[in-house]
């Protein structure tokens, strides 16, 4: 139902963005899914990864302030008002959301998000049948074999 | 353990008759021997002979740091070259540098002192001790490190810098006391982890810190950081260098060596003198120094005095710890600010690292402030909405202690320069502009 996801403080500097990158691409780290919150000073990059633990550790390593938050992730039907029917079960539980991004892997539509309330979030989930998705449903090998 | 019970506990009876002893003694030379001194007692009417006790210190000239430069190098030393073992200079970042010189006995002096202010903390033969003060030109690391040796500490002389080596050694050698500013020993603590050590590699029990204003919170931040007992040695090289003063193991203040250095508080802007308890410019004059003695120097440091019996048992006179300076004073839309203040406030909130430097610049003919300040992991978020909301906090806070709006910007560890000396914690772009 959640999966870890890295949340890496970003100054607003020219190549700062390809600096964690290419130290993720130099230990052989795949990205899956990448976003980044920016506000004129700063940004957060947020990113679910093929491995969490050795991606903190090889950036903490270099310097970077990073840390790993549980996020909720949720596979979607691939078909047009899917998300829109996921989001209105947490509207009306009064349940504000914070942040959303979505992305397919394999054949999979995939949606991450994170809500004022974590709980309360969990059982509407269970309550409603969604389907989540965990880490091992993001594993890239296999993911390589089927294409 | 009380390294001069007889100096350091005695009644104010008799520590007034040798001051005013001593003082009788020191116009008497500096009139005789240093033509500053005879030129400006003269312009003002003063002669020796109306120096008959230390009540009559008023009197007499104040020196500035101005009159050290224009006396640059040695146009104050009261002592012939012959006499003189040893030279000290300041930096001059500033303009010109200050020179001042010793003799053997002012060498001795100086020991003594030193040896005072490490026995106060509870440093003794048992002790090894890393000092990481410059050496060289600079007061901080040869005044201390004949001091320690006096008490027979093992001494480290690792000098200032260099951070992977100074952990290295402080493990290897186990050192018990570090002796540095408090700036670069928050670095040092900070550095542990990322060099590969933890607390327990180390066996330090005290700190000796100084040579830059800093406040208690910093003090209490240090002790936590290193788990250890933390003291403030005071000293300046025109007074002598480190040991002018220090606090003991209550904290109460800073017991000042004033059978050598006669304190005073004077008000910033008339210089008339202040009674106890008054802040105002902590002046000094130099009881017994036979290179170059100055009478009534105006350190510019902000301080109050406090002649009431410490728990500790001495009678010494005790000073205020120096959190600001008369001369680091900002005015900001005519608001005075210590960049001390800023320090008090984010070591209160314990939100971010104490790492900070604060920008000030002119927009539009109004002053303007911005401070960077650095992130402490624990604090990050996911979401930018709650990182905002944490730098308004500090804004909040800052604006409710100190009255003036400060713009705060959240920056990465580490990117705030880190200084091996005395902190530089102020750009103020107003000047260049």
């Amino acid at each position: 139902m959640t999966i870890r996801q890295l949340s890496v403080f970003l100054e607003n500097k020219t190549g700062h963005l390809n600096d964690i990158l290419s130290v993720l691409a130099h230990n052989k780290i795949n990205i899956v899914a990448l976003t980044v919150a920016d506000s004129s000073d700063y940004g957060i990059l947020r990113a679910i990864v093929s491995n969490p633990e050795k991606a903190l550790e090889v950036l903490r390593a270099e310097q970077f302030m990073v840390r790993v938050h549980d996020i909720l992730s949720l596979e979607m039907d691939a078909a047009p008002g899917s998300m829109s029917k996921i989001l209105n079960l947490f509207t009306a539980a009064d349940i504000c959301i914070e942040y959303v991004y979505a992305f397919s892997f394999g054949s999979k539509s995939i949606l991450i998000l994170r809500t004022d309330n974590l709980d309360k979030s969990i059982d509407i989930i269970k309550a409603n049948h969604l389907k989540s998705i965990t880490e091992k449903d993001l594993i890239y090998q296999r993911n390589l074999s089927e294409l | 353990m009380i390294w001069n019970k007889e100096i350091e506990c005695m009644n104010s009876t008799d520590m007034r008759a040798l001051q005013s002893e001593r003082l009788k003694k020191l116009v008497n030379h500096v009139y005789e021997n240093v033509t500053f001194y005879h030129k400006r007692m003269d312009k003002m009417g003063v002669k020796p002979a109306d120096i008959q006790s230390i009540e009559d210190i008023v009197k007499l000239p104040f020196t500035y740091k101005t009159d050290l430069r224009d006396n640059y190098p040695f146009d104050l030393f009261a002592a012939p070259m012959k006499e003189i073992v040893r030279v000290h200079a300041s930096s001059g970042t500033t303009g010109k540098p200050t020179t001042v010189g010793y003799t053997k006995t002012d060498i001795d002096n100086w020991r003594e002192v030193v040896a005072r202010c490490l026995s106060m903390t509870g440093i003794g033969a048992d002790d090894i001790m890393q000092i990481s003060y410059g050496y060289g030109l600079f007061t901080g690391g040869l005044g201390v490190h004949y001091g320690a040796e006096t008490v027979g500490c093992s001494v480290i002389p690792i000098s200032g810098g260099n951070t992977r080596r100074q952990l290295q050694l402080m493990s290897d050698f186990g050192s018990t006391v570090l002796a540095c500013t408090p700036s670069y020993a928050l670095h040092l603590a900070d550095a542990l982890t990322e060099n590969g050590y933890s607390l327990d590699d180390m066996k330090l029990k005290i700190g000796v810190f100084g040579a830059e204003p800093w406040t208690e919170n910093m003090r209490l931040e240090l002790e936590k950081k290193w788990g250890i007992n933390a003291f403030d040695i005071y000293g300046l090289s025109e007074i002598m260098g480190p040991g002018v003063a220090n606090d003991c193991i209550y904290h109460a203040g800073l017991h000042i060596h004033e059978d050598h250095f006669y304190p005073e508080i004077v008000h910033p802007d008339t210089k008339q003198s202040l009674p106890d308890g008054e802040e105002g410019e902590l002046v000094f004059t130099t009881l017994t120094k036979e290179g170059i003695p100055l009478l009534r120097y105006n350190t510019r440091d902000l301080s109050t005095l406090t002649r009431k019996k410490c728990a500790c048992g001495r009678t010494l006179v005790r000073m205020k710890k120096i959190t600001g300076r008369s001369d680091d004073m900002l005015i900001i839309r005519g608001v005075n600010l210590f960049p001390s203040q800023i320090e008090h406030v984010l070591l209160e909130l314990g939100e971010t690292s104490a790492h900070y430097m604060l920008y000030v610049d002119r927009e539009n003919n109004l002053d303007t402030l911005e401070l960077k300040v650095e992130l402490d992991e624990t604090k990050l978020t996911d979401t930018i909405r709650e990182l905002q909301s944490l730098a308004r906090k500090i804004e909040h806070a800052l604006n409710s202690a100190i009255g003036l709006s400060v713009k705060v910007t959240l920056v990465e560890p580490k990117t705030i320069a880190r200084s091996e000396g005395k902190a530089v914690r102020v750009v103020d772009r107003r000047k260049t502009n």
